[in-house]
């Protein structure tokens, strides 16, 4: 490819000398306010300092997502419509390295990784996850880089995933009606050997997770007999969850890239060359399409390294502060109003993007007059913290302005109105992303990167329903502008 | 915001797809590549940078070339030759 930039996209006249003296007040301006936010925080109690590091690791993932673009529903739609892999193995790189940033911290004792319930579940809820985010044009961690980029069809996509996941778990009418007689004993079953009133047991959701996903086994390959027969202690996570469950299979992926998208028409540029092909013009192709765009790996390896150190400084903070989740500390310090029946609220720790952003609407919805307390999810499980004090929204609303700071850098920042169609694609895209987190209990990021890196074979279901998902928008969006473009092209 | 896929010469192409955000910018460029014969030019006319890296790396791929990538008033304008 040869680029002649007569014109420098750069070039730097009296009107970009403007928007980079605003740019720059802007990101000082955000930065300064995060500062001031988190001495504030420190100031009122020494225990707010635990949601300040969320604060911060989330503007660490927004600066370093939008950097790399990095997105999962680019990396599906740019494979499968345009035969572009330089998002999807961005994204294999970032989890061959944060397994092994895994496996350290279990070794180490320093992980809050737990596996997730295993079923097919989880491939059904990535199918209808996957054809959202290409709907949306961003996957859940996409959305939000793009929000704060400036992207008015993300905003949608972001509304779409908050309050599609707070009225899908509060749903109750016909949907309960549908529900199997199996799970609905199990459900009352479990809720009454865990002392669980039944009125927080009521919605088609309650149903499911107390009566299906709380009766699944979880797995983690390093804790399987046959793994910890052959591989004693700490090594049994680097071969286990590492190799086995992320590394091998990221690297087949990557073949299988190179292979049905890259090695054709690499190895007809060599024949055209040298006449012939080995092995050697291979192994050049394959390594060409790992540093195709090397910002995008770079911000994979990163990514992986940042992921890794969030939980070994979250970690570190629980063990500081003799707590498990963040509930205990808001009991403590007299917010007994935020946490869930038993004391606790989302608190991950780790990278997660979706739960956080239901308990924002169920904020929303309660203070409509709403009840959005009386079921498993928010009322068990969750709780609904104030804004304020909710320590995994301040991750979200810290990669937002991560994305923005680093938007505004590099001049890429841009208020763009949705209109069209798309505002329609928006908001039906965050709607089903909405939904196929939930059943998942995560999304992209929550139920596929972070579940294979730990060594929760789940995480692969989630990802053959995410591919499924996008491999079918897919094919919907060319359906669409297949029919867009020959109405362009009666004219001619 | 429309799209506008338009003739603007003898083997010449224009490509508006401003307002359009991703996927939307590097499909309807491939889609209007599909379309083209082979040495015709198209001017692609976008203001979302992360397509424009897409769309890159697409043409190397493909074969087509870039022949020049420019930006007036927030628009980056890629001209493209069909190879």
């Amino acid at each position: 490819m040869e680029t002649t930039d007569s014109v420098d996209i750069k070039a730097v006249g009296k009107d970009d000398r403007a928007i980079e003296r605003r740019n720059t007040f802007w990101v000082f301006f955000i930065l300064g306010a995060l500062v001031l936010i988190s001495l504030i925080y420190a100031g009122v109690n020494i225990y707010y300092t635990y949601l300040v590091v969320y604060i911060w690791f989330g503007l660490a993932y927004g600066m370093m997502l939008q950097a790399g673009r990095f997105c999962m529903a680019s990396a599906s739609r740019d494979l499968f419509a345009a035969g572009v892999p330089r998002m999807a193995v961005g994204i294999m790189v970032a989890l061959i390295f944060f397994s092994l940033v895994q496996a350290i911290l279990h070794a180490t004792d320093m992980s809050t990784f737990h596996p997730a319930p295993f079923g097919i579940h989880m491939t059904i809820s990535g199918i209808i996850f996957g054809i959202g985010m290409v709907l949306a044009g961003g996957c859940a961690s996409g959305t939000l880089y793009k929000v704060g980029e400036g992207n008015g069809t993300s905003m949608l996509g972001l509304f779409g995933i908050c309050f599609g996941q707070a009225i899908f778990v509060i749903a109750g009418g016909p949907l309960r009606a549908l529900l199997p007689e199996s799970w609905i004993k199990a459900s009352e079953a479990t809720i009454a050997a865990r002392g669980i009133p039944a009125e927080y047991a009521q919605s088609w959701f309650d149903v499911y997770l107390t009566g299906y996903i709380w009766q699944k086994p979880v797995y983690q390959i390093s804790q399987l007999s046959f793994v910890k027969n052959h591989f004693k202690g700490a090594s049994a996570y680097f071969v286990g969850d590492a190799l086995i469950n992320s590394i091998i299979p990221a690297i087949v992926l990557l073949l299988i890239i190179y292979a049905l998208y890259v090695r054709k028409g690499f190895i007809k540029k060599v024949r055209k060359k040298k006449g012939g092909s080995g092995l050697g013009d291979e192994l050049r192709g394959f390594w060409g399409m790992i540093t195709a765009s090397q910002r995008t790996t770079l911000m994979g390896v990163l990514v992986g390294i940042t992921a890794g150190l969030h939980i070994w400084v979250l970690a570190g903070m629980q063990k500081k502060f003799a707590i498990t989740n963040f509930g205990q500390l808001l009991t403590k310090m007299g917010h007994p109003e935020d946490v869930s029946l038993f004391g606790t609220v989302f608190d991950p720790g780790y990278w997660y993007i979706t739960s956080q952003e239901a308990q924002f609407a169920a904020w929303v919805m309660e203070k409509l007059g709403i009840d959005m307390r009386h079921n498993i999810f928010f009322g068990v499980n969750n709780g609904i913290p104030e804004l304020w004090r909710n320590p995994a929204l301040w991750m979200s609303i810290g990669i937002i302005l991560g994305a923005m700071v680093m938007s505004l850098i590099n001049k890429e920042f841009k208020w763009k109105a949705p209109k069209g169609e798309l505002i329609v694609f928006g908001l039906l895209g965050g709607f089903l992303m909405g939904m196929g987190s939930r059943p998942s209990l995560g999304c992209n990021v929550g139920a596929f990167f972070i579940r294979v890196a730990g060594g929760d074979p789940n995480g692969w279901l989630y990802f053959v329903g995410m591919a499924t998902g996008a491999f079918i928008g897919v094919k919907f969006f060319n359906w669409y502008t297949e029919r867009k473009m020959a109405k362009q092209m009666e004219a001619f | 915001m429309a799209l506008k896929f338009e003739k603007s010469g003898e083997g010449t192409y224009m490509l508006d797809v401003c307002g359009y955000v991703c996927p939307h910018p590097q499909i309807y460029t491939k889609k209007s590549l599909e379309k083209m014969a082979e040495g015709e030019i198209v001017e692609v006319y976008i203001d979302n940078p992360s397509s424009v890296e897409t769309i890159e790396q697409m043409c190397s791929q493909a074969g087509h070339e870039i022949l020049e990538k420019r930006t007036e008033g927030g628009k980056i304008i890629i001209k493209i030759e069909k190879g």
